[in-house]
């Protein structure tokens, strides 16, 4: 289209009514920017109620998106266009939206009902009272049109008004010069069977894209060119997509069978939907009558010789501690991933947080030590749990796989690895007697990783029996030994900074190896501290930026890494633990930076804080 | 029948551990240890093929002393292990081992669910109407009024009827035996070993230390026989001194009947363990032996049902997926829509 504007990158928020199809609305054009060849960075908003009253704040729903023709690392800390249905949904996000940013308003969502739903009246309608001059405002009535549109196509009211985000899809479409064939596509797969509810979605998908071109108050239509990524094929994932892949990639590579034993929780239950889905490639889903039964489900059929995983956010976690402690006295593999939401007790739960790496660490009666990995964001969790799944089964040990609701929901696109370029994960079962002479089999008779072997039932002549009381070294035996005991858990924590010696070595992300200032980051801080510091050397800036994989054990060079900035900044969603870890264990002046609010950095909240020490 | 039993491939002596038992001497333990190394080796299956699973309690120690696979696990949860275990590796005889606590306080969320599931494993409910390994607590079994360390005013706690709760969680196989009766455990060992799908044995089990005699009017000579009904497929309820007794219903209740005095045998209840609504009333058989005219206490099968299994649903689920094409790495990795960049 002539006379398009052209623009390096664009953050647009969708908002309106938990049933206003806005996650839908968003993960379309999402869809459509990844196709283009844009990169993108997502963020859904959701509210902890699946349906909040009606046009209430509680009741917004929201889904972010940053899309441009550079390398991003995060969904924007602030608008361009905040697309809104209702006057609550206006409420709820204004202060996301820059100065001089776009408004696309459902004029509708804007009458007496909605106002005083949102606790508002005529007087104080943001319509009237001048409160949104410094925006460029488009008001259209999209439930008149639609319906309008509808009226003759059968369909209720109700239904009807659930085709408005396609038509808000549809001018959002022309406005940015997309093409609507793959929403039409994929409309036709989820209304295949409804043909009516199909014609309706894609009428009113077309008639808002021709709204557009017709109307005057849309002058201007954009364009965002594709990035310059990586050379590639590219696909788009979310976190909690990943790390099934990830489980189901690392039980190929295994060559083993994938059993996981989780009880749905938000945000962690879609990666249960999606292993769900894959039983051709043998996997088995045990949905549990609660998270105990869960993890302790897990721990049988890792003693059975799958690859055993469990799979919960924070209150579920703190259920299964007991297990936990009890696979780590086992010495079984075991993968616990846990999705992070905001706590404590059920807290935000539709909200993120980095707020249980404490819990992971130390979340459990007696010394218990286990590994610890965590994702830096969407696509990385697919190779966090990958390598938390290769730790397990190669070290006998459980390991918590850290993501968080952030990671979870949102999306990137991803150069998607090739089977065969994926690091092999080599293991076998025991099937011979161990001992010196042959005769016994020894099941904690540990190899040069400390790690013991795994001989599973069915295997003739290696019967023995584990369980949760202390064992003697080697033998397996019950032992209430007081020497044996502190010998036994000194060694338990040894097996575990034992992995150091079979971890990579910690990098920098960016930055020189030396100076004043490294910020030390773990988990989904990790796209807006890495543009943060980008900006920082943008302005000549001297600051380096390292982010962690593994919590436990840390890589063995991360103390020498440390001890070469006169200060590390830790930023971290919480009141402040990887902090105190690192503190503890490396005397080093690390400084906290927190954010405790249920939602991630703003690249600027790091940006601030930087500039306050260099 | 020798011709009809398989060929052992291992004796029950093989069954021992070199571990010490530790069980207080006289302990009922003992002899459910016993009859189930005795039954094993006939069950013409490797050794290497069973697990024992287990949570906590006296009872739990059981898989130390089986030199089978086994897992000792926690409190509660040797339901949830062995389901897991089950469901992976449908090949193995799974066993789960747990006591009155363990099953039916802690655990209780799990074992109902257990049942209803319906995986293909024994459990074996040792019921000694205590917690033993704590030393002597009340449990959910104890009859109300138990006096213990806890409950020095005796507990105000309603009891649990465990057959009766089976029955309610849709279980396929509720049985009942007790420690002091080893050819009766045997048989009932061996019924449940032939059933596929979850059977429930509860065994009465005679705790010495904390609970001793707490089944001793239906383990005893001088009362068992009146106290006790050994139900019988296809063969009527009949019980006391001499098989002088019986049972016959009267609708749905049930009523003893002096077969001596002139009853007509014909008129007895015949057991049918596959007749759900009788199975029902029987487990509600559960008087206090100090009632005047409470019905005998019954011991046997009450009930049995082929119902699918768990894990045969979750495996024909994987089968039917799998013939439409093996996963592919490659193809999950890619999704459905892709792009290129440069
Ligand atoms: C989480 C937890 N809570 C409490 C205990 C203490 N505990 C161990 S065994 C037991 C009760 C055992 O009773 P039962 O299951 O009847 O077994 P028994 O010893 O009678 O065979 C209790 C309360 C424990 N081990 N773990
Ligand atoms: S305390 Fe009771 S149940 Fe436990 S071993 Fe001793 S006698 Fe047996
Ligand atoms: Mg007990």
């Amino acid at each position: 289209m002539a006379g398009a504007q052209q623009l390096s990158s664009v953050v647009i928020r969708f908002a309106g009514d938990s049933g206003d199809g806005m996650q839908l609305t968003g993960s379309q054009f999402t869809n459509s920017a990844a196709l283009i060849g844009n990169d993108l960075s997502t963020f859904p908003d959701f509210p902890a109620e699946i349906r909040a009253p009606l046009g209430t704040l509680p009741g917004v729903s929201g889904f972010q998106l940053h899309f441009s023709s550079e390398a991003i690392y995060t969904p924007g800390d602030i608008c361009d266009v905040l697309v809104v249905m209702n006057v609550a949904a206006l409420k709820v996000n204004i202060k996301q939206l820059k100065d001089g940013g776009t408004i696309i308003l459902n004029t509708d969502g804007f009458d007496p009902k909605n106002l005083r739903l949102a606790g508002l009246t005529e007087e104080t309608n943001p319509l009237n009272d001048g409160s949104l001059d410094k925006f460029q405002v488009k008001q259209i009535d999209v439930t008149k049109m639609v319906r309008e549109l509808l009226k003759e196509s059968g369909l209720g009211v109700k239904e009807i008004d659930r085709c408005k985000n396609m038509f808000v899809l549809g001018l959002l479409f022309w406005m940015y010069n997309r093409d609507m064939t793959p929403t039409i596509g994929y409309l036709e797969g989820k209304f295949g069977k409804k043909p009516d509810i199909l014609k309706a979605n894609i009428s009113a998908l077309k008639t808002g894209f021709a709204f557009g071109e017709t109307t005057e108050s849309f002058a201007v239509t954009y364009e965002v060119n594709k990035a310059i990524l990586p050379k590639g094929e590219y696909r788009s994932i979310t976190g909690n997509e990943a790390t099934a892949y990830g489980l189901i990639a690392a039980a190929q590579k295994a060559n083993l069978s994938l059993f996981l034993g989780a009880y749905p929780i938000t945000p962690a239950s879609d990666v249960l939907h999606e292993l769900s889905k894959h039983k051709n490639f043998g996997v088995r889903t045990f949905q549990a009558e609660d998270e105990i039964a869960g993890i302790a489900s897990a721990i049988g059929a890792a003693y059975g010789g799958s690859l055993a995983v469990t799979l919960s956010s924070g209150p579920g976690i703190a259920l299964k501690g007991e297990a936990i402690g009890l696979a780590a006295m086992m010495e079984l593999p075991l993968v616990i991933c846990n999705v992070q939401r905001g706590g404590p007790s059920t807290g935000l739960p539709t909200k993120t947080e980095q707020a249980d790496l404490m819990q992971a660490y130390y979340g459990r009666n007696g010394e218990c030590p286990v590994a610890i990995v965590s994702a830096n964001g969407p696509s990385d969790a697919f190779f966090a749990v990958y390598e938390a799944c290769r730790i397990a089964l190669q070290h006998m040990i459980p390991v918590f796989c850290l993501t968080d609701g952030y990671i979870a929901n949102g999306a990137e696109p991803w150069k998607f690895p090739k089977s065969a370029d994926l690091p092999k994960i080599n293991l076998s079962f025991t099937t011979e007697k161990n001992s010196d002479d042959k005769n016994k089999f020894l099941p904690y008779l540990r190899d040069e990783k400390l790690s013991r072997p795994w001989a599973i039932p069915g295997t003739p002549g290696l019967e023995h029996r584990i369980g949760g009381l202390e064992k003697q070294a080697v033998s397996g035996n019950i032992s209430y030994d007081t020497d044996n005991h502190e010998f036994m858990v000194k060694l338990r924590q040894e097996k575990v900074d034992r992995i150091a010696d079979y971890i990579p070595l910690q990098t920098l992300d960016s930055g020189e190896e030396q100076g004043d200032l490294l910020i030390l980051g773990w988990g989904s801080t990790y796209g807006a501290i890495k543009t943060a510091v980008k900006q920082a050397h943008n302005e000549g800036k001297k600051v380096s930026h390292a982010h962690l994989r593994h919590l436990s054990p840390f890589p063995k060079n991360l103390g020498e890494i440390l001890k070469n900035f006169k200060q590390v900044l830790v930023p971290e969603m919480n009141n402040g633990q990887l902090v105190k870890i690192i503190r503890d264990k490396y005397f080093v002046n690390a400084i906290p930076l927190n954010k405790i609010q249920g939602l991630p950095f703003k690249v600027d909240e790091i940006k601030q804080a930087i500039e306050k020490f260099v | 029948m020798a011709t009809e039993t398989q060929t052992p491939l291992f004796t029950s002596k093989e069954l021992v551990t070199d571990q010490e038992v530790r069980w207080c001497p006289g302990c009922g333990d003992y002899s459910i240890l016993k009859q189930v190394q005795t039954v094993l080796p006939d069950f013409g299956r490797p050794k290497e093929e069973f697990v024992f699973v287990s949570g906590i309690g006296c009872s739990s120690r059981f898989p130390y002393y089986m030199e089978t696979y086994g897992m000792h696990t926690i409190h509660g949860r040797a339901t949830a292990v062995a389901s897991g275990l089950k469901i992976s590796r449908p090949d193995l005889s799974v066993w789960i081992v747990t006591g009155d606590g363990d099953a039916l306080s802690i655990g209780s969320g799990h074992f109902i669910h257990l049942l209803r599931r319906n995986l293909d494993v024994n459990v074996l409910l040792f019921n000694n109407q205590i917690y033993g390994l704590t030393k002597g607590q009340y449990s959910p079994t104890s009859e109300a009024g138990k006096v213990t360390k806890s409950s020095p005013m005796g507990s105000v706690d309603h009891p649990f009827n465990p057959a009766a709760l089976c029955m309610g969680a849709d279980s396929t196989f509720v049985a009942r035996s007790m420690d002091r009766d080893p050819k009766h455990l045997q048989s009932v060992l061996k019924r449940a070993y032939g059933h596929k799908g979850t059977s429930m044995v509860e065994i009465y089990q005679n705790c010495n230390v904390f609970n001793d005699g707490a089944f001793e009017i239906f383990t005893e000579k001088g009362s068992k026989k009146l106290e006790t009904l050994f139900m019988e497929q296809g063969k009527p309820l009949i019980f006391g001194e001499n098989g002088d007794k019986g049972i016959r219903l009267d609708g749905f209740k049930p009523i003893v009947v002096d077969i001596a005095g002139g009853a007509s045998a014909n008129d007895l209840w015949i057991h049918d363990e596959t007749d759900r609504v009788k199975a029902t009333i029987l487990t509600r058989f559960f008087d206090n032996p100090v009632m005047e005219n409470h019905l005998p206490r019954p011991f046997g099968i009450f009930y049995t049902e082929e119902r699918g299994t768990y894990e045969d649903g979750v495996n024909e689920q994987i089968e039917r997926a799998q013939q439409k094409g093996l996963g592919d790495l490659d193809k999950l990795l890619k999704g459905r829509e892709t792009w290129m960049v440069g």
